[in-house]
């Protein structure tokens, strides 16, 4: 799982696009595990990260990033 | 270290150049606890979802709407509509702070007895009165407000053959410039059918004509409705001290006033845009004031209002059961709080606030309640915090109707709970359970 390297994150939370021109806002979480993506860490190195920080059970933990992973990809700022 | 709060990690796309109708700036604030106390403890205790009622937000309002219309006027009675909701513990907070009882059925009748009100303090009205409530009505005292001509003849047979009196008013209706024309309910100002139906009653020795009443609809967003509304029924009043030399003793103006609530298609928030108790009373009594009723002869001015004296002090606590993408990427939530709890979702653009902090990152979402059954839909679209499945959330003013007009619909009703003004919880109604609902079926021998 790779983000597209031409992707810029803000500090503030902010996603740009520049081969689109699309531009996304993102929270706290979600910005977390972009970077942890970025860094090239996998599912579960980005599991044990956030278990570690969050109050968050694993299951809960594992079935949004789910989510997220598949908003990144349906928002094509994942490398197929 | 405590660990941070967990908020489910989103991106929204941004659409430049497009606002949503939403506009910018939503604020979701959270509602971490209701008069104090915290609604975890609260769900905890009693489950989800939970009605929960603040003592504390009934009297406050009843003190508001006294004060706007005492200062105006000197005899003000306030009485309270059972329709809107008859919990016993509310009706009976009502009562507390001086309400009579407004009720529309046999039923309402029988639950404002079982509550303490006295039977010349019940005000009864609604077009389907059986001539059992009627004499029963009358026996007690309570004041019988007609609403048709079958019923005062039926009241009227029943005055004489049970050699009864019967302490009466009329409904009237009217035009009052604005639509939708209630004139289903009463008797008709414009074309006669008022006059007709006191000319009726002046002459019938057995039905005394105590008071006139009218209500001229429900959430009334113009206070000049109620002047022309208040001017009519005085100058009916006025008329007909003129014609029979008698004073009617009130006139009652029904209920009707708006809460903050934002109705569905409204384009401005109810909180900015409905009219205050203030701004009721200085229409209704200016009118009645300025009538040609003779200052020493004013009638008692009583107020059925629901809806603007509970709305606000009635909450449902829930909890976040799901989250999923639709076919077109726009996110929904699933909700344990159905439109069977919250009838007035059908009606209103309902606040809902998440229990806990988040981000601030909001986006636009479809709110579903968990019936399986396509009307159930709470918020079509709103701009809602991202919430993981067991978070929890409160929906505001829901104090009106939701608790009578819920539907035992394919689950149970839950636990109802008041809090007193010093935070403490009662709980007023109990859950419903299969025996409870299954208590009146009656299984036929072959299918035993």
């Amino acid at each position: 799982m790779i983000i597209k390297g031409n992707i810029a994150l803000s500090e503030n939370g902010f996603v740009f696009n520049p081969a689109t021109g699309d531009s996304y806002t993102i929270n706290n979480t979600g910005k977390e595990v972009l970077i942890l993506i970025r860094e090239g860490k996998n599912i579960d190195q980005i599991i044990d990260s956030m278990l570690g920080k969050y109050d968050v059970d694993k299951t809960t933990l594992e079935r949004y990033l789910a989510d997220f992973i598949n908003d990144l990809s349906v928002n094509n700022l994942l490398e197929e | 270290m405590s660990k941070l709060v967990f908020e489910p990690p989103t991106i929204t796309r941004l659409t430049p150049g497009v606002p949503s109708k939403h506009g910018v700036g939503a604020v979701i604030s959270p509602m971490p606890s209701i008069d104090g106390v915290k609604v975890d403890d609260l769900i905890e205790k009693y489950g989800s979802p939970l009605f929960v009622f603040s003592e504390r937000s009934i009297r406050k309002g009843m003190e508001d709407i006294k004060r706007a219309f005492s200062l105006r006027y000197l005899n003000v009675q306030m009485a309270w509509s059972y329709k809107t909701n008859y919990l016993d513990a509310i009706c009976r907070v009502f009562h507390q702070e001086g309400s009579w009882a407004e009720v529309v059925s046999g039923f309402e009748y029988d639950k404002a007895i079982r509550n303490g009100v006295k039977g010349e303090n019940i005000i009864f009205n609604g077009p389907g009165k059986s001539a059992e409530d009627l004499e029963k009505a009358a026996r007690n005292g309570s004041f019988i407000h007609i609403d048709h001509l079958d019923e005062l003849f039926v009241l009227a047979d029943i005055c004489q053959s049970k050699d009864i009196e019967a302490r009466v008013a009329i409904r009237v209706n009217m035009d009052i410039g604005i639509y939708p024309k209630w004139d289903r309910f009463g008797f008709n100002f414009e074309n006669g059918e008022a006059w007709d139906a006191i000319n009726r009653i002046m002459i019938n020795p057995r039905l005394k004509l105590i008071g006139l009443h009218t209500h001229i609809g429900t959430y009334i967003m113009s206070t000049d409705a109620y002047r022309i509304a208040a001017t009519k029924l005085a100058d009916l009043a006025s008329n007909i001290a003129l014609k029979y030399d008698y004073f009617v003793s009130y006139l009652d103006m029904g209920g009707g006033f708006a809460t903050k609530n934002t109705l569905k298609g409204a384009y401005l928030s109810g909180e900015d845009t409905m009219p205050s108790f203030e701004e009721y009373a200085e229409a209704i009594t200016s009118a009645i004031l300025n009538s040609q009723i003779k200052p020493d002869k004013l009638p008692t001015l009583i107020l059925e209002t629901g809806r603007a004296l509970i709305d606000n002090a009635g909450y449902i606590a829930g909890t976040v059961l799901a989250n999923k993408r639709l076919s077109d990427g726009h996110r929904a939530t699933i909700v344990d709080v159905g439109i069977n709890l919250l009838f007035t979702g059908l009606w209103y653009n309902h606040k809902i606030c998440p229990v806990t902090n988040h981000s601030g990152l909001i986006e636009e979402t479809t709110i579903y309640g968990p019936l399986c059954m396509n009307i159930d839909l709470i918020r079509p679209s709103m701009m809602f915090p991202s919430m993981k499945r067991g978070d929890r959330f409160v929906i505001t003013r829901t104090g009106a109707y939701n608790t009578t007009q819920w539907l035992q619909f394919i689950t149970t009703r839950p636990n109802v709970v008041l809090i007193d003004q010093d935070r403490k919880v009662h709980l007023i109604r109990k859950a419903e359970t299969i025996d409870y609902i299954s208590e009146n079926e009656i299984i036929p021998g072959h299918l035993a």
